[in-house]
């Protein structure tokens, strides 16, 4: 099966993605992490005004067969967050690096992002 | 090295997704849970259960030995019977559930019993000891590698077995088997399943998988659906709803009274008669959380002001209701219907009330 790993993405081991715009990093879960997981029934994800943490759990996301955690790719304030999700989590499904983002993490240091993996290194990963 | 059913490949071939249970490698997975949930209650499914134990009993005293060592007298019923029973220790404790039945006419066998995943060695060593000790004249196979067992479930699954297995398989009455040929192989068809819906199942021989299962034209199941079907159901699922050792429950506690024959003697039959006559402290119920979030294995269930009163042992979010569902075991005074009650989901108490089982009629 062929999953999409955008380019302008950075991932994690754990199949989180972030893409940053102007300062700003959207964060998601990647198309593999959603197959992976199946019918997604449900998202917990931090207030707005929250710190995530790299590499600590932020929320959880839960598919009707099982429930797994969120881990954050870098660290920041939240200044926002999906809500649609609460009512629409099959979003995360439907459209993983889109409609289906979880949260935007003002970031503290844009160099953390050189740790994460970039498209190859994560597409080859979950190969 | 994990067990195998005789279609491993076909269903790889098919994309299924595996999963152990059990100690069977089994599609979990063929088309995503929802999609095949939603055949099964509006179309019809089919599910490879060749993880199923398959131990026949013969002889003499086949009936006896068999009557003793579960919570009904199966056999009594008469051939063709089929009935759900508890197997239960010495303190009414159950070690499994399980289908029994009565062989038609003509089998090699007299009763077949079908235990959970993983029981059937367990299940077939409990009967010879037994046999033995009690002096009994009976043979006990396990035939599990032998058989392949598949069920066929939903509104049409009667109009599909009447296409393969003919119309006087298609009108069994419910909890009722024949033999029937499907593709050319001889099946022991049932008019029972695991999902809430009509259905059939059978049993029938390895080598004639292939063809058999081919020759249903519906949905590929995997035991993902099979789970949220059986949820929805009120179902109970063996080592997660009760567990000899983790979770020891009766089968008045774990609300299969409907299952139990008093007047019969087995083994537990005194505790459980002990039981029926002071009454169970707590009790297998129905919960849907009025909050979001989903009640799963483990978690807490509380009063409104956070008194521990009971477990969860299932749940999910339901895709006929589209409705966080469990089941578990509460205090009797906080079990009737309606009831509201909280469940501990990571340490945060969510609304939730007691439910009537099934959920889904």
């Amino acid at each position: 099966m062929d999953f999409e790993v955008p380019d302008d993405c950075r991932y994690l081991e754990s199949h989180e993605w972030v893409r940053v715009e102007e300062g700003v990093a959207t964060v998601g879960i990647s198309d593999f992490a959603q197959d992976e997981l199946g019918d997604i029934v449900f998202v917990e994800l931090p207030e707005v005004g929250d710190r995530v943490e790299t590499g600590d759990a932020f929320g959880v996301i839960e598919s009707i067969k099982a429930v797994s955690d969120l881990y954050a790719p870098v660290s920041g304030e939240v200044v926002d967050r999906n809500e649609t999700l609460f009512d629409e989590p099959e979003l995360v499904n439907e459209s993983p690096f889109d409609d289906g983002w979880l949260l935007a993490v003002d970031l503290d240091d844009e160099g953390e992002l050189d740790d994460l993996l970039d498209a190859d290194e994560y597409a080859a990963q979950i190969e | 090295m994990s067990r195998r059913p005789q279609l491993h490949d076909v269903h790889d071939e098919r994309g299924a997704d595996f999963t152990d249970f059990g100690g069977w490698d089994m599609p979990v997975e063929f088309d995503g849970i929802r999609t095949e949930h939603e055949a099964v209650r509006e179309r019809a499914g089919r599910f490879d259960v060749s993880h199923m134990g398959q131990i026949e009993v013969s002889g003499p005293d086949a009936a006896e030995l068999c009557a003793r060592l579960t919570t009904r007298d199966v056999a009594a019923t008469g051939p063709g019977a089929v009935r759900y029973a508890a197997i239960t220790d010495e303190d009414g404790v159950m070690l499994d559930d399980t289908m029994v039945t009565v062989l038609p006419e003509g089998a090699d066998a007299d009763l077949l019993f079908v235990p959970n995943a993983g029981h059937d060695a367990e299940m077939h060593d409990r009967w010879v000891a037994h046999r033995d000790e009690w002096d009994l004249d009976a043979t006990v196979e396990n035939d599990t590698e032998e058989y392949a067992m598949f069920a066929v479930q939903g509104p049409d699954a009667e109009a599909l077995v009447a296409d393969v297995a003919g119309e006087e398989a298609a009108s069994l009455d419910f909890l009722a088997a024949r033999y029937a040929d499907v593709a050319g192989a001889r099946c022991l068809v049932s008019r029972t399943g695991y999902t809430g819906e009509d259905g059939f199942e059978l049993v029938l021989p390895g080598e004639a998988a292939a063809d058999v299962w081919a020759a249903f034209d519906c949905q590929p199941c995997g035991l993902g659906a099979r789970d949220t079907l059986r949820l929805e159901a009120g179902f109970l699922l063996s080592g997660q709803d009760f567990h000899p050792e983790e979770l020891p429950r009766t089968p008045l506690e774990a609300g299969i009274d409907f299952a139990v024959d008093l007047e019969h003697d087995f083994v537990g039959v005194d505790a459980i008669r002990e039981q029926a006559a002071a009454g169970v402290d707590q009790r297998f119920v129905g919960l849907v959380l009025e909050e979001r979030g989903v009640p799963r294995n483990g978690y807490p269930i509380e009063t409104p002001d956070g008194e521990e009163v009971g477990l969860v042992t299932s749940g999910t979010m339901s895709p006929t209701l589209e409705e966080p569902i469990g089941l578990g075991y509460v205090d009797v005074v906080h079990g009737a219907p309606g009831t509201e009650v909280a469940v501990v989901v990571r340490g945060q108490p969510k609304k939730a009330r007691i439910e009537a089982l099934p959920f889904v009629e």
